[in-house]
């Protein structure tokens, strides 16, 4: 099977300062896969550069069959990969069918003139965020109203709704409680089992095991080991993001 | 935010999203009271009456209302009261240059050239603030002293007198009955309502209020958007000066001064928050209409008419304080 995704030597240099290495994993589609690290390990800038925000030093990303490197994060999005970043990007103020279709607005015409079909938008909504097993109470309400595991299904549930077939997610539970991060949990396994392959950027250990198909961890900007949850224990995870080589 | 919001909570969140209108009756009955009391007349049931407020409240309005889209996307034009100024002085001077001949051809050219000179001013604003990346308050408030100093250099520090009754007809004459400058404002109202709650354009300005980075992700381009948005609000505050040309048959540098205050008021008496993301076009109408009829009910109860800038300037202070409880009550902004 050839991978959903595959990074080989990814690079990258801030003018003196190597941020990362020399990284190289895989994703499969249906597969979470943790980038596990300290701050500092380099995960936000292996994330950047596949979803096109940094360009690479060295090193390129495939997906899907096709260069990934070089594309705008524009290019990225339509090649199919979300990345949903710890704000969540949602406007407050807008309830969630115009989140859901922010950019891409449905329309329907009136006399000529085109009005924003709010309803169907709402509709849509309320229809993908049931496939995500969550029920708005008040589809009209903006989306501030809601709870912050709701919000992160909104995030979600717009990956999904765009057919997305790689998911990135950036810390998706540091900011919610015990019953959100669980919420959150279940919501990347129904991604999984849509076939969405997921990155998940976590350092977070209860996360990690509970979420991960396999775990990479990165220490100062390189892969320090990859392991299967059922093959490792908390301490070898920790011991990898030290540093300390396997 | 609490799951179930208490009956009394949820009651006082709606009386709090509909002060506005609710304090609009009280000072409508304040006025009425006063009038029946003191005087044994109407206030209200009069056309003079009624006429001289809707009057006031459409130059405020036009002024307002591109104001109205910048402030819901969480900036801010200063520059409008004199973007105002300077198409006044612009449309003078062309319909001056024409002669007293000038017929209508020579008004509508006038016109666009003052729409022109305040597209100029929102362009430049669009810009700095886009691509300069300049803070609105700051950008808008240069632009403001550019526009000015620009409109008193044409019209040589004077103001620009014509003699057109093509131009007066504009700011003095009727339409079904009802005053140019209301029929203009109404009109205007409806496109910026439209473009406000029915287009993906108003969407876009809503999101960019609440979190740029919502837009920005969303693929929205989001120079393209401050410049479209900060152009609207220059052409609306030109419209409000090609009016005021008319309406006094002179162009003056100064025509919008009087009442740029007076519009970022009726905007934030609407609803509108400085943080942006809220605001509506109604609520601009009816902070405008507010403002009109505490200005025309002080003059009319015989107050001198200093004490409008102090009402007024209580009404500013009630409407921040109610926006501040409506954030408190919604758990705040995040």
């Amino acid at each position: 099977m050839t991978p959903l995704l595959e990074a080989r030597g990814l690079k990258k240099r801030f003018g003196g300062n190597e941020a990362v290495s020399d990284v190289n994993f895989v994703v499969n589609a249906g597969e979470c896969v943790v980038l596990a690290g300290d701050n500092g390990a380099g995960k936000s800038t292996v994330i950047k550069m596949i979803s096109g925000v940094h360009a690479p030093t060295a090193g390129e990303v495939h997906f899907d069959g096709e260069l990934l490197t070089g594309k705008t994060p524009e290019g990225v999005r339509t090649a199919g990969i979300e990345t949903i970043y710890q704000d969540l990007s949602l406007a407050d103020n807008l309830d969630p069918g115009l989140n859901l279709y922010l950019g891409r607005e449905k329309i329907r015409h009136v006399l000529g003139l085109p009005f924003l079909d709010r309803a169907a938008m709402r509709r849509d909504a309320a229809e993908v965020m049931k496939g995500l097993g969550i029920e708005l109470p008040d589809p009209a309400a903006p989306v501030r109203d809601l709870s912050g595991g709701q919000r992160q299904a909104i995030a979600i549930a717009r990956a999904v709704h765009w057919q997305a077939k790689l998911v990135i997610m950036d810390e998706p539970t540091a900011a919610l409680g015990v019953p959100e991060q669980r919420e959150v949990m279940a919501l990347i396994h129904r991604l999984k089992e849509k076939g969405v392959g997921i990155i998940l950027i976590s350092h977070n250990l209860p996360d990690i095991f509970a979420a991960a198909d396999r775990i990479i961890v990165l220490a100062r900007g390189v892969v320090g080991g990859e392991r299967r949850p059922a093959e490792t224990t908390d301490e070898e995870i920790v011991r990898l993001m030290m540093g300390a080589h396997a | 935010m609490p799951a179930n919001p208490s009956l009394a909570a949820s009651l006082l969140k709606s009386l709090l999203n509909i002060w506005s209108w609710l304090f609009l009756a009280l000072i409508l009955a304040f006025f009425e009271i006063y009038a029946q009391v003191e005087t044994g007349n109407t206030f209200l049931f009069r056309v003079y009456n009624l006429q001289s407020i809707a009057i006031a409240a459409s130059q405020i309005l036009i002024l307002a209302l591109g104001l109205t889209l910048v402030i819901v996307a969480g900036h801010i034009d200063l520059s409008i009261g004199f973007t105002t100024g300077l198409a006044a002085v612009v449309m003078a001077l062309v319909i001056r240059w024409a002669g007293p001949e000038a017929g209508w051809l020579t008004v509508i050219a006038a016109m666009l050239a003052g729409i022109l000179a305040a597209v100029v001013i929102g362009l430049v604003n669009g810009w700095l603030v886009a691509y300069l990346d300049v803070p609105s308050f700051i950008g808008t408030l240069g632009t403001y002293g550019v526009a000015r100093g620009a409109a008193l250099i044409v019209a040589g520090g004077a103001t620009v007198s014509i003699r057109s009754d093509e131009a007066r007809a504009i700011g003095n004459g009727d339409i079904a009955g009802f005053p140019v400058p209301v029929v203009v404002a109404i009109v205007l109202s409806v496109i910026c309502h439209y473009l406000l709650t029915h287009t993906k354009f108003g969407v876009h300005t809503y999101a960019l209020g609440a979190s740029r980075a919502s837009v920005e992700r969303a693929g929205v381009d989001v120079k393209r958007l401050l410049i479209l948005l900060f152009v609207i609000s220059a052409v609306t505050a030109g419209i409000s000066g090609l009016i005021y040309t008319g309406r006094f048959s002179a162009g003056a540098a100064n025509a919008g001064e009087p009442i740029l205050l007076y519009a970022v008021a009726a905007v934030f008496i609407g609803g509108a928050s400085l943080t942006g993301g809220q605001g509506t076009i109604t609520g601009t109408v009816i902070g405008a209409i507010i403002i009109a009829v505490i200005q025309f009910g002080l003059v009319f109860s015989g107050l001198p008419p200093y004490w409008q800038f102090v009402a007024v300037g209580l009404v500013i202070i009630v409407a921040v304080l109610v926006d501040q409880s409506k954030t408190r009550m919604i758990g705040g902004r995040t």
